[in-house]
C-alpha cells in the first residue's frame, strides 16, 4: 500500500533530519521524503500534522515470555504492546524456559513472530546451554538461525573458565557478546541495593562490588580474548566509570541501560513495592543521576525498556519473595522523552538512543533511520500529550510497572511496520485522550 | 506516600514499624501501658477491653516466647484467640499469604498478629486489607525478616522510662548482630524518635548493615570505647547459624571481644541497666554473670512485654 505521511515533524537522528515533510511510504520501504516521486499516488494519507514521524523504535531487551512462561505473556499480547509503544524491532533475551540455545528453538519463535506480523524481533542466543555456565552453545548455527548476538541474561556465570573459552569462541567468528553485569554470588546475596534504604527495610543488600567485580573480569577477558562486548543494563556510577576508563585505553566497548535506572532508585522502593524490585537493583540518587548523564552525553549508547512482564501473583508476595521485573515496552517512548527533556536534550539526541544508536548494537541496518530504501518501520507520535499509566492502558499482559499512577509525555499514534500500518488510533480516541 | 500503619486522621491504624512513628504516639502507647502492668498484679488478670474480638496470632515464622507474650496479652484484653502456625519453606508454598488472610478474614478476624521471615510481609498485608476495604481489621508485627520488631522496640523503651525516666540525657549502646536484627532497627528507630542524643552501635563490620549511621546511630567496633559511659547496654542475640562462617569464625573469638562480661560493663556507668530481647546465649554475647546480675532488666523487659502490647493491641482493638 502506497501511504502518505503528510506534514509531520520528521525526527530521523540517524541523518541528523529534524524537519516537517512529507513522508512516501511504497512497498514496505521508504520511498520518498520532502516531494512525492514521480507517478506516487497515496492510497492512504496519515495526517501527521503537529506530531513527530520517527523511525519505529529498536528495544535492546524485550522479553516476550515465549517459550516457557506463557502464563506471564505470549508473544501475542507482547507483540501488541510493541505496537502500542512504536517499538518495531525488538531483541529478545535467551532466558526463556527452555533458554534459546537451539537453532530449532530460535527458528520456531522467529517464525512466530514472523506469522504474527508486527515488529521484527533479533533473537540474542544463550553463551551457554541452558544458560547454565557449562557447555558453548553451536553460535554458528545458533546465527544462522537468526541469533544477533550472545548472552547469559541475568545468569551470572561462576566459571571464568567458560567465560573466557565463550568469549574466544564468539571472537572467533566477530559474533558480539552481549553481558550482564553480575558477580556470582555478590549479586545473589540480596534483593535491593545495598544501601540506606535496604537498611531501614531489612532487605538484603546487593553491594554496587557485584556489577563493578564483574566488570573488570569482563573487561579484562574481552581485552585478552578480543571479543566484541556489550556490557547490558548499568546500574551504577562506579560501572559506568570502568566502561569509561576502559574506552579510554582504547577498547572498543558498548552499554545500555534500562529506564527504569535512568528515572529511579532505591528511595522509590518506598514501603517494599515490589514492582520496584528489579534486576540489576535500583541503585542510589547519585548513581542514578550519573546514568541519566552517562546517557545524555552518549557514554552509555543506548535506552531500553528491559519489558519483563510478571505476573501479579509473582509480585503480591513480600519484597524479597516477589519475582523481578517491570513491564516496559509501552513506556519506552514516554521515558525516553521525559529522560531527553530532563537532561536538556534535542528530541533528535534523546531518540538517538532508542533507534540509530541502538540498531548499532544490534546490527540492523535497514532499519532505525528514516533514509530513502529503509525499512517502513515508523512511529508517529504526540510529543505534547500526557497520558497516565495505568494497569487498564497498558496491552502487555504484564500490570506491573513502578510507573502505576504516574503522567507521563509522549503518546503514540500509528506504528507502521514494513510500510504496514500495525497500530493507528482513531479519531475518536484521539479526541479522548488527554 | 501514606505511611501505611496511619489512617487519614494520623492514628494507629496497624502497627508495622517504629521507622516513621511520631512521637506522639509512641508516647500513647507508653502511657497505655502503664497502668496495664498493675493488672498482672491483681488477682483477676482481665480487662474487658477487646471482649468479643477474634485475634489471629499468624505466624509463619517459629517463635514460642513472642507468640505466647501476644496470646497472654490479648487473653487479658479478653479478646478470643487463635494460633496458627504456619510453617513456609520457600521452597513448598502452598497457598499465598494473601490468599491466607482472605481465608482468615472470612472467618470474622479482627486483628493479625503477624511473624514472617520476610521483610515487609506485616505491611504487604495491611495494604492488601486497605485496598480491599477492610480498615476495621488491623495488623500487629510481631517481627518481619530483618525489617521490624515494634513491640520489642516499644516494651525496651518503657523499660527504660521505667529504669531512667527521661530519655533526652542517655546514651544508649546496642551491641551485636545489627545486620541481620529486625529488633535494632527498632529500638533505633524509637530511641532516635524519643530524643536520646547520643545511640551507639557496637560489632564488627560484618554484623553492622551498610550505612547504618544514616539511621542516626555512632558507629563503634571497638566494645570498650562504645560501651564507655552508657546508660543503657542494649545486647543483640547472635543467631546460632550465624556464629561460624563467612560473617564469623566462631562463637569463642566473638565472645572474646564483644561478649559483655563484668569487666567491660564497669566501662559503662555505675547505674547502666543491661538489656537483652531473649533468648540469650549465655558464654556467647553475655556472661552469666551479667545475665544474672543486679544491673540486668532482662526480666523485668518480659513482664512489661505483656502490658506494652495489652495496650497496642487496646488502642488498635477499641478503635
Amino acid at each position: 500500500m502506497n501511504i502518505l505521511i503528510s506534514n509531520g515533524r520528521v525526527v530521523d537522528p540517524a541523518n541528523r533530519t529534524d524537519a516537517v515533510q512529507n513522508v512516501y511510504v511504497a512497498g514496505g520501504k521508504i520511498v520518498a521524503l520532502g516531494r512525492a516521486p514521480d507517478g506516487f499516488t497515496a492510497e492512504r494519507t496519515i495526517d501527521a500534522s503537529g506530531l513527530v514521524v520517527a523511525p519505529g523504535f529498536i528495544d535492546l531487551a524485550a522479553r516476550l515470555r515465549e517459550p516457557g512462561y506463557e502464563y506471564r505473556a505470549t508473544l501475542e499480547s507482547e507483540m501488541e504492546a510493541a505496537m502500542a509503544g512504536g517499538v518495531t524491532s525488538l531483541a529478545i533475551p535467551p532466558d526463556t524456559d527452555p533458554a534459546l540455545d537451539e537453532p530449532g528453538l530460535v527458528e520456531m519463535l522467529t517464525y512466530r513472530a514472523k506469522k504474527l506480523n508486527r515488529a521484527h524481533i533479533y533473537p540474542v542466543g544463550a553463551l551457554t546451554i541452558g544458560l547454565e555456565g557449562e557447555r558453548l552453545s553451536e553460535m554458528a548455527e545458533l546465527v544462522e538461525a537468526g541469533c544477533v548476538a550472545f548472552s547469559q541474561a541475568n545468569v551470572p556465570l561462576v566459571d571464568n573458565t567458560v567465560l573466557m573459552r565463550a568469549l574466544q569462541y564468539a571472537a572467533t567468528f566477530g559474533f558480539r557478546v552481549w553481558l550482564q553485569p553480575l558477580a556470582p554470588f555478590l549479586s545473589q546475596v540480596g534483593h535491593a541495593h545495598d544501601g540506606e534504604v535496604a537498611t531501614r527495610l531489612g532487605l538484603s543488600g546487593i553491594p554496587v562490588a557485584a556489577e563493578t567485580v564483574a566488570l573488570y573480569t569482563y573487561l579484562e577477558l574481552a581485552r585478552l580474548t578480543g571479543a566484541r562486548l556489550h556490557i547490558t543494563r548499568l546500574s551504577s556510577a562506579a560501572g559506568l566509570a570502568l566502561i569509561d576508563q576502559a574506552r579510554a585505553e582504547g577498547m572498543d566497548v558498548s552499554c545500555d541501560v534500562s529506564i527504569n535506572h535512568v528515572h529511579l532508585c532505591d528511595m522509590d522502593i518506598g514501603y517494599f513495592n515490589s514492582n520496584c524490585h528489579l534486576v540489576p537493583p535500583l541503585r542510589s540518587q547519585r548513581d542514578r543521576e550519573a546514568l541519566a548523564r552517562g546517557l545524555a552525553e552518549g557514554r552509555i549508547n543506548a535506552l531500553c525498556s528491559d519489558h519483563t512482564p510478571v505476573d501479579d501473583d509473582a509480585k503480591q508476595t513480600p519484597f524479597s519473595e516477589s519475582e523481578p521485573g517491570a513491564t516496559g515496552l509501552e513506556l519506552l517512548l514516554p521515558l525516553t522523552l521525559k529522560w531527553a527533556d530532563r537532561a536538556g536534550l534535542a528530541l533528535l539526541d534523546g531518540l538517538a538512543r532508542i533507534t540509530s544508536d541502538a540498531a548499532k548494537i544490534v546490527g540492523i541496518t535497514k532499519a532505525g533511520h528514516l533514509s530513502v530504501g529503509a525499512r517502513a518501520d515508523v512511529c508517529v507520535f504526540d510529543p505534547d500529550a500526557h497520558v497516565t499509566i495505568t494497569r487498564e492502558g497498558l496491552r502487555s499482559q504484564g500490570k506491573n510497572t513502578p510507573f502505576l499512577g504516574m503522567e507521563l509525555p509522549g503518546k503514540v499514534r500509528y506504528t507502521l511496520v514494513e510500510g504496514q500500518v500495525m497500530y493507528g488510533l482513531s479519531e475518536q480516541q484521539k479526541v479522548q485522550s488527554p | 506516600m501514606r505511611n501505611p500503619q496511619l489512617n487519614q486522621h494520623g492514628e494507629l491504624q496497624h502497627l508495622l514499624t517504629l521507622d516513621g512513628l511520631p512521637r506522639n504516639i509512641l508516647n500513647a502507647i507508653l502511657d497505655t501501658a502503664a497502668p496495664f502492668t498493675e493488672v498482672a498484679e491483681r488477682e483477676v488478670k482481665k480487662l474487658p477491653l477487646l471482649r468479643g474480638k477474634s485475634v489471629f496470632n499468624l505466624f509463619f515464622e517459629n517463635s514460642t516466647r513472642t507468640r505466647t507474650t501476644f496470646e497472654i496479652a490479648a487473653k487479658r484484653l479478653s479478646a478470643d484467640v487463635v494460633n496458627l502456625n504456619i510453617n513456609t519453606s520457600s521452597a513448598a508454598k502452598g497457598e499465598s499469604l494473601l490468599d491466607t488472610v482472605d481465608n482468615l478474614c472470612a472467618m470474622q478476624a479482627d486483628m493479625f498478629v503477624v511473624r514472617h521471615a520476610a521483610s515487609g510481609a506485616p505491611m504487604l498485608i495491611a495494604q492488601h486489607l486497605q485496598n480491599t476495604g477492610r480498615d476495621h481489621i488491623h495488623v500487629v508485627n510481631a517481627g518481619d525478616g530483618r525489617h521490624a520488631h515494634p513491640t520489642q522496640g516499644l516494651l525496651d523503651m518503657y523499660t527504660i522510662r521505667h529504669f531512667k525516666k527521661d530519655f533526652t540525657n542517655l546514651t544508649v549502646a546496642i551491641v551485636g548482630d545489627v545486620l541481620h536484627s529486625r529488633v535494632a532497627r527498632s529500638q533505633i528507630a524509637a530511641l532516635t524518635t524519643l530524643g536520646v542524643p547520643e545511640v551507639r552501635v557496637i560489632g564488627p563490620r560484618t554484623l553492622l548493615p551498610t550505612e547504618v549511621e544514616r539511621l542516626g546511630v555512632r558507629v563503634f567496633h571497638d566494645m570498650r570505647e562504645g560501651l564507655k559511659d552508657v546508660d543503657v547496654v542494649m545486647m543483640l542475640r547472635l543467631q546460632n547459624e550465624r556464629m561460624n562462617g563467612a560473617l564469623l569464625p566462631t562463637p569463642q573469638e566473638y565472645y572474646k571481644i564483644w561478649g559483655l562480661t563484668a569487666e567491660k560493663l564497669a566501662l559503662a556507668r555505675p547505674d547502666a541497666i543491661v538489656m537483652h530481647p531473649g533468648p540469650m546465649n549465655r558464654g556467647v554475647e553475655i556472661d552469666s554473670a551479667v545475665a544474672d546480675g543486679a544491673q540486668a532488666v532482662i526480666l523485668p523487659q518480659v513482664t512489661f512485654g505483656i502490658a506494652v502490647r495489652m495496650a497496642v493491641m487496646s488502642m488498635l482493638g477499641s478503635r
